[in-house]
């Protein structure tokens, strides 16, 4: 055996291109799986959505309108449908709310006769402007923005609360 | 057939393997009476991790991790005898595994067993308890029925409170910014794939340091872990009474580990799964979305802790918990093992398992939740007597949502108080003021109430005083 391929050097060299290939090895698998799983992550589904006539809601009541994903996967099932809940105020003017409470995303359920949203998980109570009445929710629901086109309500859908 | 096996153990290199793990000796303290069934836990909590296993693969030739098809996928198996043996096995499998780990940690914990050289054991194991219940929460997503669709949703919004990424990790976990098709796909591929290929590599890992370090000898008062001395009188003790463990210590591992896979297959039988709730429906509103067992604890933790902290609760305490239990072997490594030399540490075990078991207990009985389903008080509860106006109050208390909260004559809501003597305690004034501006988690019913409706309210409660004999 030649005494070169016991150097200290040659040694040294080895071991830095082992460490670096094995760098390149795992760079090189994470990157499409980290990207794969992100790429959905991206997606954002913020279109308008039609939920019905303005004739539909009565002045001063709150109902639940639901909208579909516009893109779903074929085999989403019921998991395409999302919700609101629409207050009309007004000829034109409506609120809504999300469904999501802001303490831990359970669904609101409101609740006419006793004026309020009451969250189903932990007792958070909101009136009827989405402001917490009682129970453990930091802050208000979250709204939705709404316009009125050609008779027809909008709603610019809002994902589960961002927390922050 | 002797010449056989010969051959094979020489060839695969067997002889090695089974001097070190099958012929190792153990501290002969950990195999003989009562206290020594206490060792088998470890044994019973692989053997747990085997029974999920088996049924695991076996539901995964069945399951259908759409989201069209999942529910159903569930529902048509569970209605099969060996499909609802299968899934019934899974689920009181994992109740069995956590469990078992539960109390397994519990005993290293008392018995000092994390104290030097063990160390390291005892991170391997937090980790390990950290991946099953990542695994107990994935899985009960799995069912994908309205608890584990909201289940989803409660996931993505523990992870948006993380300060900076909690926006982006929402949406990792969602796939989206909402449940959509995409979002069981991944908490399917954790649960059946990338979890469990870690967790077995941390398996691998613990069993290897129980072979490498030895099973930690019964602890003695007065004879602290000095890290200079005890390998060496370890070893003493293994050399002068050690006894191997097969089959000493593992006969009664055994033992106990057909046991469990008997309690299981009964409780399987007997019981069953949990049942599944409605179809999943990101539209609707369910009335009861509820985490399994395991997580109770945490639910009714966020329900009852005094109001806001949010972040600390849903964020910083898991991290919290972790650290500690990490760092533990670290900072207490040396020292007395007993526990009748330990107050502190007993006290602070039978604290955790009082917290555990006192917020389990609360949430089940969920008095926070208001009561929709509770029924209009009708002549039947109030009497036969009662006039025409005090019913209609008690329609008018129920439709206003009073009697979601709280109770009269024993039906309604607990989290506020039972209403039924509420004029023997306060005056109408007081009563009044209390409806219209509130009090505590009593929102204001100003504006709510039309004075009809209040006057009403006051005089059924005014009239329910009354009869009390």
């Amino acid at each position: 055996m030649h005494s070169a391929d016991h150097s200290p050097g040659r040694r040294r060299f080895f071991e830095r291109i082992s460490l670096a290939a094995g760098g390149v090895f795992s760079l090189l698998l994470a990157l499409p799986f980290i990207g794969f799983y992100i790429a959905p992550a991206r997606k954002r589904r913020g279109l308008w959505r039609d939920v019905g006539a303005v004739d539909e809601f009565g002045i001063g009541s709150i109902t639940r309108i639901t909208y579909p994903d516009p893109e779903p996967d074929p085999w989403s099932g019921l998991a395409v449908r999302n919700a609101a809940w629409l207050r009309r105020d007004g000829v034109a003017e409506f609120t809504a709310f999300s469904i999501y409470c802001s303490h831990t995303g359970c669904p609101v359920r409101w609740v006419a006769g006793a004026n309020a949203f009451l969250c189903p998980c932990h007792g958070g109570v909101f009136d009827r402007d989405g402001n917490v009445s009682a129970g453990p929710p930091p802050r208000p629901l979250d709204r939705l923005t709404v316009r009125v086109r050609n008779g027809r309500v909008e709603v610019l859908p809002l994902g589960v609360p961002d927390q922050d | 057939m002797r010449r056989i096996a010969a051959w094979l153990s020489d060839r695969l290199g067997l002889g090695p393997v089974v001097r070190t793990v099958l012929h190792h000796p153990v501290p002969p303290s950990t195999t003989r009476g009562v206290t020594g069934w206490l060792y088998v836990l470890g044994f019973v909590t692989a053997a747990a991790l085997v029974v999920q296993v088996v049924t695991g693969i076996a539901l995964t030739s069945r399951y259908v991790p759409a989201t069209a098809a999942a529910y159903e996928s569930v529902q048509i198996l569970s209605g099969e005898f060996w499909g609802g043996l299968i899934r019934g096995m899974h689920y009181w499998g994992a109740t069995a595994l956590v469990v078992f780990m539960l109390l397994h940690m519990l005993r290293s914990f008392l018995m000092g067993a994390y104290k030097f050289p063990r160390e390291m054991l005892w991170i391997t194991g937090v980790l390990l308890f950290g991946f099953v219940m990542m695994m107990a929460f994935t899985g009960q997503l799995l069912r994908w029925d309205q608890d584990g669709l909201w289940g989803s949703v409660v996931a993505s919004q523990y992870a948006a409170r993380v300060p900076l990424v909690g926006d982006a990790l929402k949406r990792f976990i969602l796939a989206g910014d909402a449940v959509s098709g995409a979002t069981l796909g991944r908490f399917y591929s954790l649960h059946v794939v990338l979890l469990p290929l870690l967790l077995f590599a941390l398996f691998g890992v613990h069993m290897y340091l129980v072979v490498h370090h030895g099973i930690s000898e019964r602890a003695q008062p007065g004879k602290p872990v000095d890290p200079r001395t005890y390998r060496k009188e370890y070893d003493r003790l293994l050399e002068r009474e050690g006894l191997p463990y097969w089959p000493h210590a593992v006969w009664s591992e055994i033992v106990a580990a057909a046991a469990m896979v008997a309690g299981v297959i009964v409780l399987a039988l007997l019981i069953g799964a949990r049942a599944l709730g409605d179809p999943p429906d990101p539209a609707s509103v369910p009335s009861h979305p509820r985490p399994d067992w395991y997580l109770m604890w945490y639910y009714a933790l966020l329900a009852v802790k005094p109001r806001g902290f949010e972040d600390l609760v849903m964020v910083y305490l898991p991290i919290i918990a972790l650290v500690v239990l990490v760092m533990l072997p670290l900072v207490r490594s040396r020292g007395e093992r007993a526990p009748s030399r330990r107050p502190l540490a007993v006290a602070s075990a039978g604290l955790v398992v009082f917290a555990f078991v006192a917020l389990t207990i609360t949430g089940y009985r969920e008095p926070w939740v208001p009561r929709l389903e509770t029924p209009v008080l009708t002549a039947r509860e109030l009497g036969a007597g009662t006039s025409p106006e005090v019913l209609a109050g008690a329609r008018v208390f129920h439709e206003t949502g009073c009697q979601f909260c709280h109770a009269v004559a024993g039906t309604g809501g607990r989290w506020g108080p039972d209403l039924t003597d509420v004029r023997s305690r306060i005056s109408e004034p007081v009563l009044v003021d209390r409806i219209l501006n509130g009090i505590g988690d009593m929102p204001a019913y100003r504006g709510t109430l039309s004075a009809e409706q209040l006057e009403s309210i006051v005089r059924f409660l005014d009239a329910v005083r009354v009869r009390q004999p």
